[in-house]
């Protein structure tokens, strides 16, 4: 789950990294007063998950009521790579002298924790790790000890950071740590950490990802989440239904039960000259309400020509599959898309069986059941 | 014919009291495996199935001479699960939950280094040497008996290329499902020389998906250290950049490494056919053969 950079930026503050002054508001005249309150000049920054928001029109600088009303009527109902801004963050404009980044991920390679600094912030940084890997300094964490603060100093000297400033960052980046490790965190990010002309450090953008497997100890950051949907519906539908869903740009809808299997089954619509309109995992151990579920959404994407059903049960059972099926399609006078379902695996004889072959179009491999849909969907679009 | 679990594997499950354990438990007594204990706080002294429960698995290792553990925890009390088994201690420890928080398994992680414990998953299927035994939850009827080694990180994926082996009379000498979870117990290249120094083991098939750089580096391993024949299949080829499928492994950075392309190149380059679908896979294995 991906924080907003208010959100982001709450908790850091309250663990006690400098943040600019600032608040979030959603109109024009809560801009102008946010504005008056912290003084000029202010940053005016649109409150989406999207990358790239300044380039994209979405942070303004300004340095008058006149030029904040602008820029708030151009940011607020702006849409920004597809998702509707109704909030900006008015921000104190830190003066600064240099840019740095500081961040904690997880280094799945070592399976450790990993801490990095870097005196090339206020870029973006996946550029940097690929031109130049040096110039960001790494540190692994045992993750059963914390990290120590000798660690966060050794790797702010090593990075290069001014001597004014090194034990403040190195305080920063124990902290961003610290947070890390406390809120679950997946990334936690600073770039760029301003450096001001006092020799003061000051966290100017914000990135917080969290664990979404350990959202059931976080209950204050899983409060925060109705915040941070994203801007697609039908993936709202996914999340609220409780499924793995990402669309995408063809017409053959795909079910499945296992991420591995889902992916292969898109590998081999594609193979087969066909064009996948999703990835729609229903998980393990489905019953037919989730079944159904799942066929209520790929049938609401528009895009959609055919479906493909592939289930090979091993703790998904195909009786509850086919049931599923039966029941999601025998509400509809007219089936909306034809559907082709392989089941395999465990109870798959019991599942066909069940399954209500009037509806569906039944193929007993794979490659068949894939073939179809393709062809079905090919003929929808001829 | 098969690489760490056989029909003399005394096997522990914790967890046997839920719903899933007290299930796939007795899916694995049917299947044949030799289930000696199960382990759940509070409700030692029961008996579930015909096999003794203990409030820990120190006791249902020592009462019973287990030698392995089957984990069917919640995810939240699964993390602790797991160094319950390393501390017992178990020789090998199976871990089907799914959802165990990341920073758990890093902790987990650390303690592997210290302790003689081989961990297989989480969120994994677990292993199974068909006709012996099986730990975890994989279908048992789709097995074969024969001289194939498996090694996947998905689930269904794995169920999928044993039908098409099986299909084929290939049979298999043990399937693992390492489990497809940013940090997991045994990976790629462990697996992989499990299967290099088994004698009956005389080709593997291994399944990987995009994400990481696990298959990459298995790549290298079986260049430079395999005789035994391996062939590939790599799901995700059509999955845009960016985009999260499913579990945690499947992301795709677009920076190049963790692509399927990038696995796919450097499977081929140490001489592992790769196939284009499951159904390949077995003709490859076939040919290997």
């Amino acid at each position: 789950m991906k924080l907003h950079e208010y959100q982001a930026k709450g908790v850091f503050a309250d663990a006690g990294i400098p943040t600019p002054a600032s608040e979030l508001a959603d109109s024009v005249d809560e801009v102008l007063a946010a504005a008056e309150e912290i003084g000029y000049p202010v940053a005016v920054k649109a409150q989406v998950q999207v990358g790239g928001r300044g380039k994209a029109g979405g942070i303004k600088l300004v340095e008058s009521d006149e030029e904040a009303r602008e820029a708030a009527e151009s940011i607020l109902g702006m849409d920004l790579k597809g998702i509707h801004v109704d909030r900006v963050l008015v921000e104190e404009a830190v003066d600064f002298v240099n840019e740095l980044y500081v961040g904690v991920t997880m280094d799945r390679g070592e399976g450790k924790p990993v801490a990095m600094v870097s005196t090339r912030g206020g870029v973006n940084i996946e550029e940097v790790a690929e031109e130049d890997p040096d110039a960001i300094v790494r540190e692994h964490v045992d993750p059963a000890f914390g990290m120590h603060p000798y660690q966060a100093r050794k790797a702010v000297y090593e990075a290069g950071v001014d001597r004014a400033v090194a034990n403040d960052v190195a305080s920063v980046l124990r902290t961003l740590y610290q947070l890390w490790d406390d809120k679950d965190g997946a990334d936690a990010e600073i770039n760029p950490l301003m450096v001001t002309s006092d020799d003061e450090v000051i966290a100017a953008d914000a990135v917080m990802n969290i664990d979404e497997d350990a959202l059931f100890r976080q209950p204050e950051i899983a409060e925060m989440e109705d915040e941070s949907a994203s801007g697609d519906e039908l993936e709202q539908k996914a999340d609220e239904y409780g499924f793995d869903y990402v669309r995408l740009d063809g017409n053959v809808g795909i079910i499945g039960n296992g991420a591995g299997l889902v992916m292969t089954t898109l590998d081999l619509v594609d193979y087969y000259g066909g064009a996948p309109a999703n990835f729609l995992d229903v998980g393990g151990g489905a019953k037919a309400e989730r079944i159904a579920n799942a066929l209520d959404m790929v049938f609401s994407d528009d895009n959609v020509d055919s479906v493909v059903f592939n289930i090979f049960g091993g703790i998904t059972r195909g009786d509850e599959v086919a049931r599923g099926i039966n029941e999601a399609l025998e509400q509809f006078d007219e089936i909306p898309k034809p559907v082709v379902v392989r089941l395999a695996g465990t109870n798959w004889e019991e599942g066909l069986e069940i399954l209500n072959e009037d509806l569906v179009t039944v193929e007993q491999t794979l490659e068949d059941a894939v073939q179809r849909a393709v062809d079905y969907a090919e003929e929808v679009e001829a | 014919m098969s690489v760490l679990v056989d029909d003399d594997t005394r096997v522990v499950v914790q967890g046997i009291t839920g719903g899933e354990g007290n299930f796939h438990a007795e899916q694995m007594i049917e299947y044949g495996t030799n289930v000696v204990a199960g382990a759940v706080p509070g409700k030692g002294g029961q008996e579930v199935h015909g096999v003794p429960v203990y409030d820990t698995v120190e006791a249902a290792a020592r009462e019973e001479n287990a030698d392995a553990s089957v984990i069917f925890v919640p995810p939240a009390f699964a993390g602790d699960a797991v160094f319950e088994a390393l501390d017992a201690p178990i020789d090998l420890a199976v871990a089907i939950t799914e959802g165990i928080p990341t920073q758990d398994m890093a902790r987990v992680n650390k303690r592997l280094d210290e302790v003689d414990t081989r961990l297989i998953g989480p969120n994994c299927p677990g292993i199974i040497t068909p006709g012996e035994a099986k730990l975890g939850i994989l279908p048992g009827n789709i097995f074969s008996s024969g001289n194939v080694g498996l090694v996947s990180r998905s689930g269904t994926l794995t169920y999928q290329v044993v039908d098409n082996l099986t299909d084929r009379g290939l049979g298999q000498t043990t399937a693992i499902g390492i489990g497809g979870d940013p940090i997991i117990g045994t990976d790629f290249v462990d697996a992989l020389e499990l299967f290099e120094a088994d004698e009956d083991t005389e080709a593997v098939v291994m399944c990987g998906e995009i994400g990481g750089e696990d298959e990459e580096e298995a790549a290298a391993y079986i260049g430079e250290h395999m005789d035994t024949p391996v062939a590939g299949f790599i799901a995700g080829r059509t999955a845009p950049p960016g985009k999260r499928m499913g579990h945690a492994g499947a992301i795709v950075s677009g920076s190049g490494t963790g692509t399927a392309e990038s696995k796919i190149q450097a499977l081929n380059d140490a001489g592992v056919p790769v196939g284009d679908t499951p159904g390949e896979v077995a003709d490859a294995v076939e040919d290997l053969l």
